[in-house]
């Protein structure tokens, strides 16, 4: 399987549509400049701001692949976020990073124990650290906003490396690991399988239990790591609303990729795309002057619209539609 | 057949949980604390009632906190700016809610599409209409609002039951009816069991998901309504994830999420479960409110875990009972 499957197109071609609309609404949307070593400009600003929900739709993508769901990705953003911003001052960045890192562990090794070992639904099961995780959060803040300096932690939001902002820089080489390991080996067709039919896959031998323990956990490193990048944005944890509702963002990337709700086939291009593409839309509002209150509007439409693309009756009756034609055809 | 009804159980939580707050603050067994109770919680208690049906039938509806914030936008704008008589705004909000929920049961149910991402962009949709309508936080004013907050059953002891609370009450009271009395009730059961086999049987799914969803976003609507009462004001911002609260909510109730088992009084008691553990902390003034989430996961862990073993031991025993040795 090459890196962009053949049935990427109609996402790719949907971000290039809205990015030229954006172009449209702002004409300086694709001037870039260099300031202080670091790109600057709305095409720029649309990858550096999208990077959480990539990063959040590359760890979704896998979960939703076992059919599967991850409802606590915003609840580990807020616990990962809290306890990066509270030991950032002071203790050294290394430690600040792993311990957020190793909280994102903990929380992906509960969810995938509570639905591998003991068989709970996946909403059901991720719904209970979405509700918990981010009273847990507070507790780490005490309820305070928590503010730091270390001019190290902070550049994981605002850094740059060779011009390109850290957090781009972050999500390409997460998508470059995390595309290595699942489609370098035979992992992501297990994967595929496993979301295909569980049973199935079991009894032919694939370590399903492992397998869904390992993606949930692979899921919750990316969210702490987002929410690394979204503490280090603000120089600060908010327990309260960091990572506030972008479960359902990322969720919705994941189905603007192709990947179906109901697990199978998946692509990690497609989803990062998917997250582009939402955050190209939120962009492009915010540029054409519209409140932003039109966001979520316009963003229960495109999933209306992809829902109702991808909808299964609806792929059946296109079907049954062309094989009328074809057969009208024969008959001609 | 011995077996524990989850209902039962929630209850003895309640009734435990009740007992240890009551025997560290003298004046929680008072019939004012459990007034209040009922009156902060009825806004959650209509919802949960609608959320009932649905989780029952095999769905889920993450749309309702937005449609809650509508509501209270909605009537706060009609009365307020339009001068539209409170009744007559409580009637076309009810209407607009019921063919907001039937189109979501329309689009699940003839595009075969999970309710789960249908009801989110429902959610979204909801959400960013009131986000549109306002961005402020509108009072009411009418006089109607200030007659209703005034009323109030007197209760011996002190304590009032708000016309909120009432609402509250009979709508846990029709729900109940209407899911174990009536036709509708059994099929939404029937759905929740096995789909394909409620098919067979002669239940309508395509009419039965519309009615489902339509009943849950006609109870948002009203919670909506007791919610406005309930802070005399307007706000797009308003019950904020509270599906989430809703939904912990039905669990606890002993309703399995998976469809098909569950009753609204289980749902009533889960509702009043959550508003102890907030009234607990509020007495106790040292704990801070983030304790409730974390008391709510536990509370939901401990549900799903009890719900897991015993459909375990269930399938285990129909196993034994059929002679189908384990392998």
């Amino acid at each position: 399987m090459s890196l962009v499957p053949r049935r990427g197109l109609p996402q790719i071609l949907a971000l290039i549509a809205i990015l030229a609309i954006d172009r449209l609404v702002s004409t300086q949307f694709f001037d870039l400049r260099l300031q202080d070593g670091r790109l600057f400009g709305s095409l720029v600003d649309v990858f550096n701001r999208g990077a959480p929900v990539a990063l959040l739709a590359l760890g979704m993508v896998l979960v939703i692949a076992t059919r599967g769901i991850d409802l606590s990705v915003g609840a580990v953003i807020a616990i990962s976020g809290a306890i990066a911003a509270s030991l950032a001052d002071t203790h050294a960045w290394p430690v600040a990073v792993a311990a957020a890192l190793g909280a994102g562990l903990l929380c992906g090794l509960w969810n995938g124990f509570l639905v591998a070992v003991l068989g709970i639904q996946p909403i059901v099961a991720t719904l209970i650290l979405m509700v918990a995780g981010r009273g847990v959060a507070q507790l780490i803040t005490e309820g305070r906003i928590v503010t730091f300096t270390s001019p190290d932690l902070i550049w994981f939001g605002t850094g740059s490396v060779f011009g390109v902002p850290a957090p781009v820089v972050i999500v390409a080489g997460m998508l470059l690991v995390t595309g290595l390991v699942v489609r370098g080996s035979s992992l992501g067709l297990l994967i595929e399988a496993t979301g295909g039919n569980p049973r199935a896959s079991e009894l032919s031998g694939v370590g399903i239990k492992m397998m869904i323990v390992a993606v949930y956990v692979w899921c919750s490193l990316c969210a702490a790591l987002a929410g690394i990048i979204a503490a280090a944005d603000i120089m600060g944890a908010d327990a309260n609303n960091a990572g506030l509702w972008l479960e359902l963002d990322a969720i919705l990337a994941v189905v603007i990729g192709g990947t179906s709700l109901f697990g199978g086939r998946f692509s990690l291009v497609l989803a990062v795309c998917g997250a582009l593409i939402i955050q190209a839309m939120n962009t492009g509002i915010l540029l054409s002057g519209y409140p932003p209150e039109f966001n979520l509007v316009v963003k229960a439409a495109v999933v209306l619209v992809v829902l109702l693309l991808q909808s299964p009756r609806l792929s059946g009756l296109t079907g049954a539609l062309r094989k009328a034609t074809t057969l009208r055809k024969a008959r001609a | 057949m011995m077996r524990v009804s989850p209902v039962l159980v929630t209850a003895l939580v309640f009734v435990a949980g009740f007992a240890i707050c009551a025997s560290q603050f003298p004046n929680f067994a008072s019939t004012r604390v459990v007034a209040n109770l009922l009156t902060d919680n009825a806004f959650l208690g209509v919802v949960a009632t609608g959320m009932t049906f649905v989780i029952i039938s095999g769905g889920i509806d993450l749309s309702v906190g937005s449609v809650i914030g509508f509501a209270t936008v909605f009537v706060a704008l009609t009365t307020e700016r339009m001068g539209l008589p409170p009744l007559a705004a409580f009637a076309i909000l009810l209407l607009l809610c019921a063919g907001f929920g039937a189109a979501m049961g329309a689009v699940i149910h003839f595009f075969d599409m999970p309710p789960f991402i249908v009801t989110l962009a429902g959610m979204f949709l909801v959400r960013g209409t009131s986000f549109l309508m306002s961005t402020e936080s509108t009072p009411i004013t009418a006089p109607f609002y200030v007659a209703v907050s005034d009323w109030g059953l007197a209760l011996p002891g002190g304590g009032r039951l708000t016309a909120i609370a009432l609402i509250m009450l009979c709508v846990v009271a029709l729900g109940s009816i209407l899911l174990h009395f009536t036709r509708f009730g059994t099929s939404v059961y029937a759905l929740g069991g096995n789909r394909t086999a409620a098919a067979l049987m002669g239940v309508p799914i395509g009419s039965m998901t519309v009615r489902i969803y339509m009943l849950s976003s006609v109870l948002a609507g009203i919670a909506g309504i007791v919610f406005s009462f309930y802070t005399a004001a307007g706000y797009s911002l308003s019950a904020v994830g509270v599906e989430l609260d809703t939904i912990a909510a039905v669990v606890i109730g002993g309703t399995l999420l998976t469809g098909g088992q569950g009753s609204t009084v289980g749902t009533f008691i889960g509702v009043l479960i959550q508003g102890l553990i907030q009234t607990y902390i509020n007495f106790d003034g040292t704990l801070s409110s983030w304790w409730t989430k974390i008391a709510t996961g536990i509370l939901l862990f401990l549900f799903i875990g009890l719900q897991q073993g015993m459909l375990k031991l269930a399938t285990r025993s129909r196993a034994r009972q059929a002679g189908v040795a384990k392998p």
